[in-house]
């Protein structure tokens, strides 16, 4: 601990030797430094390499930790995914091409999975960061006690997916949940929340709205933080009221951020495992027996873990990562223009 | 007061490095304790050899204090449980460390519905027990089941699932129905569609807010745990399209499924256990397990109301074998203790406390079921009918697919048909088109 606090202030010290210079320039404040000019010694060789070599020492924890539990697992499932594996006998590998893609490609539950995964995705994402705007809003202006709101806001995204999910479990069951209580009351017939199509994609839905609405509202409040009050005071001289204020001065200006919640909401939708697979109970990996939500995730665990076709679920994998690939290319896009249109 | 820097950079850096490497070296030692057992498990601690035992679920070794009075006479030998609560987590992860040869407990547990596939692609991980025991103490069917094509013996039976149907006295003399155990096992049996005519008879006057039966899979997996033809042949090759004991219980499930006489539950979740609280359907298939599940979830109001019959067909649902595996450090020791947990007076004594069915037939004449089971299930001979049951089973060949499709058929035909009013040659189609894509056909 002592000996990286010593380096810190090391690196600091020789900041201060030589402001602005970029690390590569580093070496020129050793040339500086250097008395014996000229005599190429063991000791400046050992120190210039020294100098060269400590950054990369330094920064190589993360590569080495990055290969070893990304990368390496990342390559070791594309080759997977040419292959016939069953999780019962790895060591027994054939070759087969691009076969698992094609079967993927010409699997119904592959494409059924991708739409379940593409529905809950809107569904859960478009309601969850409008609210979430509404909220940051409404928690923008002075508010009796506003830490405790905000402490409030953020304590669904802090219970845990499992603890969530099965309370929500109870509350769609179709037996006696209370969500059909409600409805009972209001004279509408119960609804079999875990096996209609739509209905099960809703309530999955509302456990992620549940759970990172919240989040998303804080994120939304410390940009619009960021807003400088004075296009507000110009704004209420001009005569804008507040709903006007919100549409012509905080929306606009929140516009990177509402990207960058979007992108993230995509890629935790792509990604969505747990609020489905504890949704379903006992045999969740289903995602239903119609497959109505069961997720890309869910396939994949299915594919892989219940019926120990590893080969087709690394080319599962790949696929969403493919997919991730594809939206974060959109979103880039996306980003360039909202830029170039003041 | 350069030199000094230099010294002190370079020492900084050498110390970073040894830090880091330090730390790399400890994770990596952290983390094969943690996963495999060389740092606490099998190590030798204080000269005694410590043994693991990896379980799913409850096993009730522990429960029994089997492990204590192990320890007790032999007092060399540490015993450690390390459990898993779901079969689903527990398998896979066996499976990962059977194949890397490191990291698998002394003894390993398997469930009957992997048996199959640890015989046919695992039979080199584990040694041969069948030199080690006395193969004629199990049933025979039970050693079948774990025995590879070159006769190797890899696991020795624990439990057993014979069936028999529990049901509600009370709910059935209110429907009008015989309520004499022996009388109704004769109406019903060797057909499990006289069973579900029963329920058809149940329905005309049942009870305000009951059922027959808790869900349709519940007797189909019943049905099929009876019939000597499942999903594959004896050589491994799935059947399951024209297997006849799939086609009967898919029959019986169906006609169950299209009535009204199913609760429609699913089994082992919330609803299911407040059924039984409520009191909301009459009977349920019961593999002997069952009972203490039964007795849990029912509490204080169902009993003295339960009965127990024997069902229409000896049939098996569940139990499980335990191995060691050839990566156990101590073999020698982690057999005899397999041996010993499995021995017919340890069956018994595990029976007394968690109701799990000895598959060692000896054991049967000294079972005594505890006082308190055999008042709730209104004095029923509990140990008469699963050991009856279980001397009848037939010898079932499993595959290395089992499992998916057994959920393939339970979980996407059978809850079509039953819960979303399809027909069931829709639910067949499902259920079919499901398999296909599990075996790759």
């Amino acid at each position: 601990m002592t000996s990286s606090k010593e380096a810190l202030a090391h690196s600091a010290a020789s900041a201060e030797t030589a402001p602005g210079d970029e690390p590569g320039a580093v070496r020129g404040a050793q040339g500086r430094g250097t008395p014996s000019a000229g005599t190429d010694s063991w000791r400046s060789r050992l120190y210039r390499w020294d100098m060269k070599a400590s950054p990369y020492v330094f920064i190589s924890p993360f590569f080495l930790i990055f290969g070893a539990f990304s990368l390496v697992p990342l390559l070791y499932t594309g080759w997977y995914s040419l292959h016939n594996v069953q999780l019962s006998d790895l060591d027994n590998q054939t070759w087969v091409g691009l076969d698992n893609y094609q079967n993927l490609l010409s699997s119904d539950f592959f494409w059924n999975s991708l739409w379940v995964t593409f529905s809950i995705g809107v569904i859960a994402t478009v309601p969850q960061l409008l609210v979430a705007i509404g909220i940051a809003h409404l928690l923008n202006y002075r508010l009796r006690g506003s830490t405790v709101w905000r402490v409030i806001m953020l304590t669904p995204y802090a219970t845990s997916v499992a603890a969530a999910t099965l309370v929500f479990v109870l509350l769609f069951s179709w037996d006696g949940g209370m969500v059909n209580w409600l409805l009972d009351f209001v004279g509408i017939d119960p609804v079999n929340w875990r096996e209609s199509n739509w209905g099960s994609k809703f309530a999955v839905s509302t456990i992620v709205i549940w759970r990172w609405t919240g989040y998303n509202a804080l994120i939304y409040l410390a940009a619009m933080q960021a807003i400088p009050g004075d296009l507000y005071e110009s704004a209420s001289l001009d005569g804008a009221n507040r709903w006007q204020q919100f549409i012509h001065v905080t929306i606009p200006q929140l516009r990177p951020t509402i990207l960058f919640t979007a992108v993230v909401s995509t890629i935790g939708a792509t990604q969505l495992f747990g609020e489905p697979l504890l949704f379903g109970g006992a045999d969740g990996s289903k995602g239903g027996s119609e497959h109505q939500y069961q997720t890309l995730g869910l396939y994949m665990y299915d594919q892989g873990f219940m019926i120990g076709n590893l080969g087709k679920a690394s080319a599962i994998a790949w696929t969403m990562f493919l997919i991730l690939l594809i939206v974060a290319a959109i979103n880039l896009l996306l980003t360039r223009r909202l830029r170039k249109t003041p | 007061m350069r030199a000094r820097t230099r010294t002190a950079r370079k020492t900084v850096v050498l110390a970073a490095v040894a830090a880091l490497g330090a730390g790399l070296l400890a994770g990596c030692a952290e983390d094969s304790g943690g996963s495999s057992n060389e740092g606490d498990g099998n190590g030798d601690t204080g000269g005694k050899t410590t043994l693991t035992v990896g379980t799913f679920g409850v096993f009730g070794y522990k429960q029994a204090g089997l492990y204590d009075e192990y320890m007790k006479q032999n007092p060399d030998i540490v015993i450690k449980e390390n459990v898993t609560t779901k079969t689903s987590v527990y398998w896979p992860k066996t499976l990962t460390r059977l194949q890397a040869g490191s990291g698998t407990d002394d003894i390993q547990a398997i469930e009957i519905g992997n048996i199959a596939e640890a015989v046919q692609s695992q039979g080199n991980k584990f040694v041969d027990l069948g030199k080690e025991v006395d193969k004629s103490q199990w049933l025979d069917w039970k050693n079948q089941q774990a025995t590879t094509k070159d006769g190797k013996l890899i696991g020795l039976g624990t439990d057993i699932g014979p069936m028999a149907i529990c049901y509600r006295k009370d709910l059935f003399e209110k429907a009008g129905l015989e309520t004499d155990r022996t009388k109704l096992a004769e109406q019903w049996k060797g057909d499990w569609s006289k069973y579900v005519d029963l329920g058809k008879e149940y329905m005309k006057k049942a009870p305000s807010g009951t059922k027959f039966v808790d869900s349709a899979s519940s007797v189909y997996n019943a049905a099929l745990g009876g019939a000597s033809e499942r999903y594959y042949d004896k050589d491994g090759n799935p059947i399951w399209e024209k297997s006849t004991g799939v086609k009967d219980a898919w029959d019986a499930a169906m006609s169950v499924a299209t009535s009204d006489m199913s609760a429609k539950l699913k089994q082992f979740e919330t609803p299911w256990d407040q059924g039984y609280a409520k009191g909301s359907f009459a009977t349920v298939a019961c593999p002997a397990w069952m009972i203490g599940y039964i007795q849990e979830k029912s509490g204080d109001s169902g009993k003295g109301k339960w009965d127990v019959a024997a069902a229409p067909t000896a049939a098996n649902w569940g139990g499980a074998f335990i191995g060691v595996p050839t990566a156990s450090k101590h073999q020698k020791e982690a057999i005899a203790l397999a041996k010993w947990l499995t021995a017919p007076e340890q069956q018994a004594k595990v029976f007394a406390k968690q109701a799990s069915f000895p598959s060692t037939p000896s054991a049967y004449p000294t079972l005594k079921p505890s006082p308190d089971t055999t008042a709730y299930f209104s004095d029923a001979p509990l140990t008469q009918i699963f050991s009856d049951s279980a001397k009848t089973i037939p010898v079932q060949h499993f595959g290395t697919k089992d499992q998916p499709i057994g959920t393939a058929i339970a979980d996407i035909g059978i809850v079509q048909v039953e819960q979303k009013g399809k027909s069931p040659e829709e639910g067949w189609e499902a259920a079919s088109k499901e398999i296909k894509d599990v075996l790759g056909q």
